[in-house]
């Protein structure tokens, strides 16, 4: 645990708008129920991160928020998931436009097989956000600033984008994502297929994100949720346990079970 | 909230100002339309794709049927037939041997006269009916029938008898169908006369189809008598040959994707195996063809025609694709298997020959009879070795029947459609019935092994 | 079939050594059978083997060279006037070897005694009506009765030889094996050896096969070209062969028809196999798949001769009627437009199973990453997954092009026998295939440059297709290390 990094966050916990209003949240798997009744507020402008031993469903929640979902044929979900008071499964919903405002960034580094410049300029591409080529120039540009990358890669644009450093890699896709300026960032486990000076860059930059969008973010190591996040919420068996400030969460935890993960006895 | 469009760009990143999103998801933007109809049109093009190449398939597999089908039955005359004495018996004293001498041209004049004589009690009319119409109305393999039964049984000279005997294939074709009055105007082997008797005699019942076994178990016949062609010889000869490919294919197969899947170090040696056996197969067939006509035939002196020939060719086509499915079946054997019978202190050989062969058995034989099924089809090599050749005796008994003279069933439906008589083709189409018969069967066995042995791991 | 007796003889002596082997072995430890150093059955095969593998490698030598041997033997008995050209001579042989098949069933009958049949001459009219009467077919030219009947001393001499010298063989290895069979023989060892020979051996045979395929082909071509300028073979725009001399053989004609009949191929099996093959992989429901896939693979099955039928009955005449007449251009029913039709439908499977297997290499984490940015499905396919599959793909299509340009059947049925250069497809025009065929199908004067050429338009085919599939096969590996 490193209480160092709660306490220079403490002035950081006022109230803001919220982003994302889930409730009654049901997820499954053809017959597995993976996740069961989960309701959670996720506030604008703040890091949440999801916690909870694997296979808790808390990738899967993560996944219903762009519904990233869709693509598994047997899954089903019910409930309400309200981004700015939309219902994202609502029938009228074109998932396509709801990707483009809930960006996600994988696992593992996932780069296309393309240049950096291009990798980047994909999404802006699709969605039409540059009329011309020196006003995608710019969206490139600020992409990858803003994915603290463009120093590193400014010299090299058109190579292949699979050609960097798995650190550099994340940040690609992180660009990636903040090009087609999403208003919120899911990401799932991003760190976890990376080396520790490469996980503290991204660790970093997820922080100064917080400026622009809300983001969300599994993790399996609970040190990083601490390091990261504002807000955390703990899953266990498909379950919501917990959810509160990430200090009230490490420090003054309401459930057993969740005392119980972070004390390293479950998980 | 308004909607702003959204092609405007748009902020991005850190730093910029983050205006509140103005969008509501729930109404789909123009561009979001437009990118929809383009994946709408995208889904399209692959249903269309793949409904073009199923409605090719059933197109092809309808027009075989519809035209081989009616191979299958035949159409016989059957009314009453005298067996004259005086033409039969010249001599009149019932002797085999002298009756044997009467050559079956003679026996034409017996069912010619038994027509005439059937239409004249019957009061049947037929506008310009010539002899030659009578005389063409019955095969040539009717009489020979007829000879042979007389000669048979000789208490039928001077009996009148009703055995159904075979017409030509133009009289064939009219009862079928597939002979118009208009074609038989223009057609030289037969006249509209004969098509009016030939439908006189049909509304009589008097013709009639019966199931052809002569099509399947018969010799092929000359251009003149298509209605008795069969595919006896061919048959006998793709059988031949599969039994050879066998035999052969499948254990040079299996010993070699065992030497390189489980003894063969990495080297330049190897490396060209490996090379060599991709590459053959994808070498045309037709090469092949040509590796046999010089190195089999020309260098060794092989017969041609003969069915161990064409099996040693087959046998070189089949190999590389006995290879690749015998190594991917020992690789689908789990390294575990290996490494507990090398831990028990078996040597390699006895690890493969005692455990990993016999795990790996259903997924070779599987590869093996598809490998065969493909050398069943295959056409071109053979021509160039000679099987294209008009045989009419069946091959002997192996081992000297393979270096007999033997036709192939792919090869014997090109023979036919090489034919100046057009009812050749309805006899192709249904050789190539008998032939995805054939394979139909064999996939159908290789399905069975690989559900009934199917292992997971 | 002396050969097959000595076959079953050898055998049946390899099952002896194998028991004596084996008991030899056993009864060398009295029954302990610990002391020994393998376990007794190798001691048993270890025998067997040697007793077997060097008389069966003699009769396997001996059956493929045999024919060759003894025809050459008994040509020199044929004078020299009746041998004038190639021709005559593959038919005199014919003919010897078929006389001296009947004569001896003649003897094995009872027609003839052995004597009569060595001592039989054409003015023998006693004899010949003997074996008129047994159906038996004995050639009266006298160098050819002559010919046969040295063919069957020599074979039968022959025969006794090899049955010699594979007993004695037999017996050899058998003697050699069973002194060496003593407790601390590694009997395993060496059985495991041998194995290993074999199993080399049979992977030789793969090597053997591209050799003896080169070999024909560029002897044959050697021999051609000695015969026929080279030049006027490769830039000869003329295709006029005739038996009688002064052909004219450029193949540049039987090229032009073979491409284009490829090219129009693949216009139809590349889209239609490469959307088909993207809709099962993206699209398709695991039901639709499990319907759609096997019937596609039904089109791989089907014998090309199927595909040759159905152009030339059903497809032809359709495009000639409905096409090729009303738009007046031409009137017959091969064209290189059936043709092309046709093979296309027969690539549509090999594109699309190929081209499935490449997309499915594709990882899913790209889809992911693109889907995850709002991309479509369909924008996702066209920008990430195919620009991702494109090395494979092209492979693919460079391995369905080196079909095309070597299947036969189809254009033999359907594109005619016209050699022609025309921009018209729906004339009539000529394959390098189809005159392979037409050149090598019946009976061959392998001493004119017109069934020589078939080796010359062989070796062009091997070559370009080998080129393609070399090229297409690195190109997919290539392809492949890059996911794996």
């Amino acid at each position: 645990m490193n209480d160092m990094y709660l306490a220079e966050r403490a002035v950081d916990t006022q109230a803001r708008p919220i982003k994302f209003k889930c409730s009654d949240v049901q997820v499954w798997y053809g017959d597995k129920h993976a996740i069961k009744d989960v309701s959670v507020d996720l506030e604008d402008k703040t890091v949440t991160a999801f916690i909870g031993p694997s296979g808790c469903g808390k990738s899967t929640f993560l996944r219903c928020l762009n519904r990233m979902n869709d693509t598994i044929p047997v899954a089903k979900v019910t409930g309400r998931m309200l981004l700015d008071g939309d219902d994202i499964y609502d029938r009228r919903v074109d998932p396509v436009q709801l990707r483009a405002r809930v960006g996600m960034v994988f696992q593992k580094p996932n780069p296309f097989p393309k240049s950096i410049y291009d990798n980047v300029a994909y999404g802006p591409k699709i969605h039409g956000l540059a009329r011309n080529k020196a006003e995608l120039d710019v969206v490139v540009e600020k992409a990858l600033r803003g994915a603290a990358l463009w120093d590193e890669v400014k010299d090299r644009l058109q190579e292949t984008g699979t050609g960097l450093s798995g650190g550099q890699q994340q940040r690609l896709c992180i660009a990636r994502a903040v090009a087609t300026a999403p208003e919120v960032l899911l990401m799932d486990e991003p760190c976890s297929a990376l080396d520790p000076i490469a996980t503290a860059q991204v660790e970093e930059l997820i922080d100064e994100l917080r400026e622009t969008f809300s983001v969300v973010i599994v993790t399996h190591s609970m040190q990083q949720a601490a390091r990261v996040s504002q807000k955390t919420a703990f899953f266990h068996l498909g379950n919501l346990v917990e959810y509160g400030s990430t200090d009230d969460i490490f420090t003054r935890p309401q459930d057993p079970r969740t005392e119980s993960y972070i004390s390293g006895r479950i998980g | 909230m308004t909607d702003v469009p959204s092609n405007l760009p748009r902020p991005v990143g850190p730093g910029a100002p983050s205006a509140p999103q103005a969008r509501s998801l729930l109404i789909a933007d123009a561009r979001t339309r437009r990118r929809n109809a383009a994946e709408k049109r995208f889904r399209l093009y692959g249903i269309l794709a793949i409904a073009v190449a199923m409605l090719a398939l059933v197109f092809l597999l309808f027009t075989i049927l519809r035209d081989g089908s009616s191979a299958f039955v035949q159409t016989y005359a059957k009314i009453p037939m005298t067996i004259e004495a005086s033409i039969v018996d010249p001599q009149g004293n019932r002797d085999p041997a002298q009756m044997a001498k009467v050559l079956t041209t003679s026996y034409g004049k017996i069912l010619q006269d038994s027509l005439a004589r059937y239409l004249d009690d019957n009061d049947i009319v037929v506008e310009g009916l010539g002899d030659k119409d009578i005389q063409g109305f019955f095969s040539a393999q009717g009489r020979a029938d007829m000879r042979q039964a007389v000669l048979a049984d000789p208490s039928l000279v001077g009996q009148v008898v009703e055995v159904p005997v075979l017409t030509t294939s133009r009289v064939d074709g009219m009862f079928k169908g597939r002979v118009s009055r208009e074609s038989a105007a223009v057609d030289a082997r037969t006249s509209v006369a004969q098509y009016d008797l030939a439908m006189a005699l049909a509304e009589r019942g008097d013709l009639q189809t019966r199931f052809n076994w002569d099509f399947v178990t018969g010799t092929d016949s000359s251009d003149t008598r298509p209605e008795s062609a069969g595919l006896g010889v061919a048959i006998i000869g793709s059988f031949y040959m599969m039994l050879i490919v066998l035999v052969l294919a499948l254990p040079i197969g299996v010993a070699t994707s065992i030497y390189l899947e489980e003894f063969a170090p990495r080297n330049r040696l190897t490396d060209l195996i490996e090379v060599n056996i991709s590459n053959l197969a994808a070498v045309p067939s037709i090469v092949f063809g040509i590796l046999g006509l010089a190195a089999f035939i020309n260098v060794m002196g092989l017969p041609r025609s003969a069915p161990i020939v064409g099996g040693l060719v087959l046998t070189l086509m089949t190999l590389p694709t006995i290879i690749i499915s015998t190594r991917a079946a020992l690789r689908a054997v789990p390294p575990s298997i290996r490494d507990a019978a090398l831990g028990v202190g078996a040597s390699r050989m006895q690890t493969v020959f005692h455990h990993v062969l016999p795990l790996a058995m259903p997924g070779i034989l599987t590869g093996t009879i598809i490998g065969l099924a493909q050398a069943l089809g295959e056409t071109a090599p053979l021509m160039l070795i000679g099987m294209v050749a008009f045989v009419t005796t069946y091959p002997s008994a192996p081992p000297q029947g393979f270096f007999d003279p033997a036709s192939a069933l792919p090869v014997q439906v090109f023979n036919w459609t090489q034919r100046a008589d057009p009812a050749f083709f309805e006899r192709a189409s249904g050789a190539i019935i008998v032939l995805l018969a054939f394979m139909l069967a064999m996939n159908l066995l290789a399905i069975y092994l690989r559900r009934r042995f199917e292992r997971r791991w | 079939m002396p050969t097959f007796w000595i076959m079953i003889t050898v055998l049946a002596l390899a099952a002896a050594g194998f028991v004596v082997g084996r008991s030899q072995a056993v009864r060398a430890v009295s029954g302990n059978t610990r002391l020994l150093h393998s376990r007794p059955n190798y001691y048993g095969w270890n025998v067997a083997l040697f007793t077997a593998l060097p008389p069966l490698l003699l009769l396997l030598i001996w059956v493929l060279a045999q024919p060759a041997i003894v025809a050459r033997a008994v040509e020199d008995h044929i004078p020299a006037e009746a041998i004038a050209d190639n021709e005559s001579r593959s038919l005199l042989m014919a003919d010897v070897q078929r006389s001296a098949t009947e004569l001896g069933r003649a003897v094995s009958a009872g027609t003839l005694t052995e004597a009569e049949a060595a001592a039989l001459t054409p003015l023998d009219k006693a004899a010949f009506d003997r074996l008129a009467k047994a159906g038996a077919k004995v050639s009266d030219t006298p160098h050819v009765l002559a010919a046969a009947q040295d063919y069957r001393s020599i074979n039968k001499t022959a025969a006794r030889l090899l049955t010699g010298l594979a007993l004695a063989l037999a017996l050899g290895g058998m003697a050699l094996a069973l002194s060496r069979t003593v407790p601390e023989f590694r009997a395993r060892n060496v059985v495991e050896q041998v194995v290993r020979g074999v199993l080399i051996l049979c992977s030789l045979i793969a090597i053997a096969t591209t050799v003896g395929i080169v070999l024909s082909l560029v002897f044959e071509s050697y021999n051609f070209f000695r015969l026929y300028p080279w030049q006027d073979f490769f830039f000869g725009t003329e295709w006029t062969p005739s038996f009688g001399g002064g052909s004219k053989l450029g193949i540049l004609p039987l090229l032009w028809g073979t491409l284009y009949i490829s090219v129009i191929a693949l216009l139809v099996a590349v889209p239609i196999g490469l959307f088909a093959a993207v809709y099962m992989s993206e699209y398709a429901s695991q039901r639709v798949r499990s319907i759609v896939k096997p019937a596609i693979e039904v089109l791989a099955g089907i014998p090309t001769i199927v595909y040759g039928l159905f152009a030339l009955v059903t497809v032809g005449p359709l495009i000639r009627d409905w096409l090729a007449m009303p738009l007046g251009l031409g009137n017959s029913a091969s064209s290189v437009m059936t043709a092309g039709l046709v093979m296309g439908m027969m690539l549509i499977p090999f594109v699309s199973s190929l081209s499935d297997d490449i997309i499915n290499a594709v990882p899913q984490s790209l889809r992911d990453g693109s889907l995850a940015l709002g991309s479509t499905p369909s924008e996702t396919i066209r920008q990430v997954v195919l620009p991702a599959a494109l090395p494979g793909i092209v492979g693919a299509v460079l391995l369905a092009a080196s079909r095309a340009i070597g299947e036969t059947m189809i254009v033999v049925l359907g594109a005619g026998a016209m050699a022609r250069i025309s921009p018209n497809p729906f004339e009539a025009m000529t394959t390098i295939t189809v005159k392979i065929v037409g050149q090598l199908t019946g009976d061959n004067d392998f001493a004119s440059p017109e069934t020589l050429v078939a080796f010359a338009l062989g070796l062009t085919l091997f070559v370009i297709t080998l080129g393609l599939n070399v090229f297409a096969l690195y190109i997919v590996r290539k392809y492949r290390e890059q996911y794996e």
